[in-house]
């Protein structure tokens, strides 16, 4: 750690290299974390554009934009995409710009291992988005009808663009897994000196639970979909019951990665709360120590829970309840973070900047979400909700409020330290409105028809769900739009603004804020000192 | 759009009548527009779902009143533009030293309630009742069809989706050959399917499994009323999973029984004419192989043979509709491996005949071949 400190401090002063190399070779965090925040940026407008034809063909009744197979496509390369290009990449870019920042690192500790991961995203973003247009070529075989869960049989009837997708997947996941490493190992060895686990905020230890359960998840999904690549090409029969397979065994396997993986894309927006909300209130975190414990609970018990998104596949009676009880539990820990949190607002002085609004609006809009979650636990219920459009609401209730937000909400927060100058907020306060109204006008109806009876994933529906969807359809017109407010206002703080200053936002707590803004190319690298109150 | 501009005012009458709870008043022809919760229950466990339903959703409810109730509160008292100072120890007084123990006991109350409440409605769906005589009926699915096997009378009925044009408003929730099940008699689903996965689900029945190859399982209703209930799959099935309505009859046991009878009846009749032991001539074969084309084979191979390349190859100027009739034979009794094509030797050998004969001589084929039903059983 010193000796670290000494032999950087001889060329504090130098800037970053300039143009193509700088970017292509760098290893500096704070290029990296814009990076990954502008891939992130990138691909939330192509998973928005699958999502606005989505809208767009449920609008009414009847096949009028898309055939059924490309909206099958399109449904799946929506959740794939915001999923693995928008939601994890922007989290790992608030990871590599501000974990060593708020630890006192001069950088990750695995530098060219940042480099990395990063830049195996564009290639397997490159392979995503061939597996989505690959059909459309001559030979280029049938479109991926699976949706995003790719469950066999169905996988195994589709053409070469499945393969992309695999691979796809492969790439990601390796990208994945070498940041968490690389996170993980920062944590536990870049922290300034005597600064200790049980202070590092709360954002830092959301980073460093995720981390865990990606290296512990991501390997099962690549597992899995390797065994259905060799189903496809090499003659077993891992998932054909024909040839002694169970085609139950893949949900198995993709579901004890994607149950973890919710509370992946969701635990470092949770993480940032924790600093916007003592910002903005005006006094210290409520529950420092319940809310690291609460999410150390979330990821043990979101390991053990998978199967309640395979009620319906015929399990026995004491699995399901097995399933049903440890999935209700999970509403301790997320209940303790949402009490933890409203606590924090409690008694404060509180200002409403967009970043507090953000918060504010996830505090009730996820807790809307956590209890139809509740909801959906309750086995005997589920026979009702299980893939219809409840799901579908109650998971955008979640992710969106639980993942999205708090990404913009970081944004917002950061953007600030990262550009040097504030954004403008009579803009933002207009993109958090709008963003926030239509996405309730687009999702909440979706409750409605899905109890009424609509499954999810139907690109033509019966009459009887025609008002609903149109308010659906509607809300997310103006939902997706929204959105490119959102990029002019980024665009706008990064070429210019106020000027900030280093600690942006009044009453700004934690080392980020030590820093200027923007801060140079090398921070920390004399460690800052830590006082132990 | 279709019905939209029509009865408005029903409508929003409609939707009134959804929020207070009596949208079952709908009459059997119209559909429920504006539903904003489950129909209404047509069997014994489909009520107590419901009700379990009704119940966590109210607990729901009131936490999420309450937890907006304390932001809001908080959202117009605690605020700086009003002075408010700013409480510092608020986290350090013993509400915030122990917080961390007594909110997870209350949510853990809330848990058990929840759980506890569910238990007994789930053994009851869970475990299907051997105390009583069971109508035994084994659902099949396929891409992209039904198909209900009534295992006690020997009566198999097969379920696909009707065009707008016949459905009317009840389209994509409307079948050619609905399920047709007695009231108050236990009946016994046993799920399965022949290609990818699929779901049986009834709302009214609260019924919803998968149909997985290799798989059987159960579940089981008792219906309390006669009616026509309407349900779809749930589980992505590829292309045309929008057109894989379920529609369950719910009859008296009378009518049931001479249902049961007269499909025996329609069985028996067509397995003589199959069997009969003539020629066919070419326009009896082409009639009849239109009309199951049309019913079997268009969803994917489209009416006019032209078929949605590359998944679904067209028929019209193929190589396998206009080669050798060994191979066409072979394609259609075994299926493709490895693609959406099925095995159709389900089908007898009389219907086989017809709708390979059509196929060759459709659409400008123009092979001239016609195909007896005793070419295709030499073929098996």
């Amino acid at each position: 750690m010193t000796t670290a400190t000494h032999a950087h401090a001889d060329h504090e002063h130098h800037g970053p290299p300039s143009g193509l190399k700088r970017w292509l070779f760098s290893t500096n965090h704070k290029d990296i974390g814009t990076m990954y925040l502008v891939f992130a940026l990138i691909m939330l407008f192509l998973g928005g554009a699958s999502a606005m034809v989505i809208r767009a063909e449920l609008f009414m009744p009847g096949l009028q934009l898309v055939q059924p197979d490309l909206y099958n496509n399109l449904v799946t390369n929506h959740a794939l995409i915001m999923i693995f290009g928008a939601v994890m990449p922007a989290a790992a870019g608030l990871a590599n710009w501000m974990i060593p920042l708020m630890i006192g690192a001069p950088d990750m500790a695995l530098p060219r291992m940042n480099n990395l991961s990063f830049w195996i995203l564009p290639a397997a973003a490159l392979m995503l988005i061939l597996s989505f247009i690959v059909p459309f070529f001559p030979g280029g075989g049938t479109q991926i009808n699976t949706g995003w869960t790719l469950y066999p049989p169905l996988s195994l009837q589709v053409g070469m663009s499945m393969d992309f997708l695999i691979f796809a997947i492969h790439l990601l996941g390796v990208s994945s897994v070498l940041a968490s490493i690389n996170i993980i190992v920062t944590i536990f060895n870049m922290r300034a000196p005597g600064l200790r686990m049980i202070q590092l905020p709360i954002f830092v230890w959301a980073w460093l639970v995720t981390a865990f359960l990606l290296i512990l998840v991501v390997p099962v999904l690549a597992a899995g979909v390797t065994m259905l690549l060799f189903d496809r090409h090499f003659g077993t029969s891992f998932f054909i019951a024909a040839g002694g397979g169970d085609p139950v065994l893949f949900q198995h396997l993709f579901w004890f990665f994607g149950h973890p993986e919710v509370y992946i894309l969701i635990l470092p927006s949770l993480g940032v709360l924790a600093s916007i909300l003592p910002t903005f209130s005006r006094k210290p975190l409520f529950g420092h120590h319940s809310l690291i414990g609460a999410m150390i609970a979330i990821a043990a018990l979101g390991m053990i829970v998978w199967a309640h998104h395979q009620y319906t596949v015929g399990m026995s009676l004491a699995a399901v309840q097995y399933f049903m009880i440890m999935t209700i539990l999970i509403s301790i820990p997320v209940g303790l973070i949402i009490f933890n949190y409203m606590m924090t607002m409690w008694r404060g002085a509180m200002t409403f900047e967009t970043p507090m609004l953000f918060a504010i609006a996830i505090i009730l809009m996820f807790s809307f979400g956590g209890l139809t979650g509740v909801m959906l636990a309750v086995v005997p219920a589920d026979m009702q909700y299980h893939d219809s459009m409840f799901v579908v609401a109650h998971f955008h209730y979640v992710l969106l409020p639980g993942a999205v937000w708090g990404l913009f909400a970081g944004v917002f927060y950061w953007l600030p330290k990262w550009t040097g100058h504030m954004y403008d907020e009579k803009l933002a306060k207009t993109f958090f409105w709008l963003h926030v109204v239509s996405f309730n006008i687009t999702f909440f109806p979706q409750h409605f028809i899905g109890l009424a009876g609509m499954p999810r994933r139907i690109v033509d529906y019966n009459v009887m769900f025609t008002e609903f969807n149109m308010i659906s359809s509607v809300g997310a017109f103006f939902f997706g739009i929204s959105h490119l407010l959102f990029l002019y206002i980024i665009i706008k703080a990064v070429r210019g603004g106020e000027k900030a200053k280093a600690r942006s936002w009044e009453n700004a707590q934690g080392l980020e804020w030590e820093v200027e803004s923007p801060p140079p190319h090398h921070t920390w690298t004399t460690p800052p000192t830590i006082k132990t109150a | 759009m279709l019905a939209t501009k029509r009865s408005r005012s029903r409508s929003l009458l409609a939707a009134a009548l959804a929020v207070t709870g009596f949208g079952a008043t709908a009459a059997a022809d119209e559909v429920q527009r504006w539903g904003i919760n489950f129909p209404p229950p047509a069997s014994t466990t489909a009520q107590e779902i419901y009700d379990i339903h009704m119940l966590t959703m109210g607990i729901a409810t009131i936490l999420l009143v309450i937890i907006f109730a304390v932001v809001i509160y908080s959202l117009i008292v605690h605020r700086k533009s009003r002075g408010y100072p700013a409480d510092q120890r608020f986290h350090e007084t013993w509400f915030g030293r122990w917080s961390w123990v007594f909110v997870p006991v209350m949510v853990l109350g809330v848990d058990l309630t929840i759980a506890g409440a569910a238990q007994k409605t789930l053994e009851r769906v869970w475990v299907v009742p051997q105390d009583q005589p069971l109508l035994d009926v084994k659902v099949i699915g396929h891409q992209w069809y039904w198909e209900f096997v009534y295992l006690d009378h020997d009566v198999k009925i097969e379920s696909r989706y009707v065009p707008k044009e016949e459905a009317g408003i009840h389209y994509l929730r409307e079948v050619d050959n609905r399920l047709v099940l007695p009231t108050h008699q236990r009946v016994r689903f046993l799920h399965t399917a022949s290609d990818v996965l699929h779901a049986f689900w009834v709302p009214e029945l609260a019924v919803k499994k998968d149909a997985i190859p290799g798989y059987v399982t159960e579940t089981w209703v008792n219906l309390t009323r006669e009616g026509v209930f309407r349900g779809q799959c749930a589980e992505l099935c590829g292309t045309w999973h929008a057109r894989m309505p379920i529609v369950v009859e719910s009859v008296s046991q009378e009518r049931f029984d001479a249902w049961i009878e007269e499909q025996k009846q329609v069985k028996l009749a067509a397995l003589a004419e199959a069997t009969a032991e003539r020629e066919w001539g070419k326009d009896e074969l082409m009639a009849r192989g239109e009309r199951l084309y049309n019913t079997m084979c268009a969803a994917c191979h489209q009416a006019d043979g032209s078929g949605m390349p590359p998944a679904f190859p067209a028929i019209r100027g193929s190589a396998v509709a206009t080669g050798p009739i060994p191979r066409h034979m072979e394609v259609v009794l075994k299926g493709v491996p490895g693609t959406a094509m099925a095995a159709w030797n389900s089908l007898n050998d009389l219907e086989i005949a017809s709708i390979i004969t059509y196929q060759r001589n459709a659409w400008g084929n123009d092979t001239g071949d016609v195909v007896q039903p005793s070419d295709v059983n030499a073929a098996r």
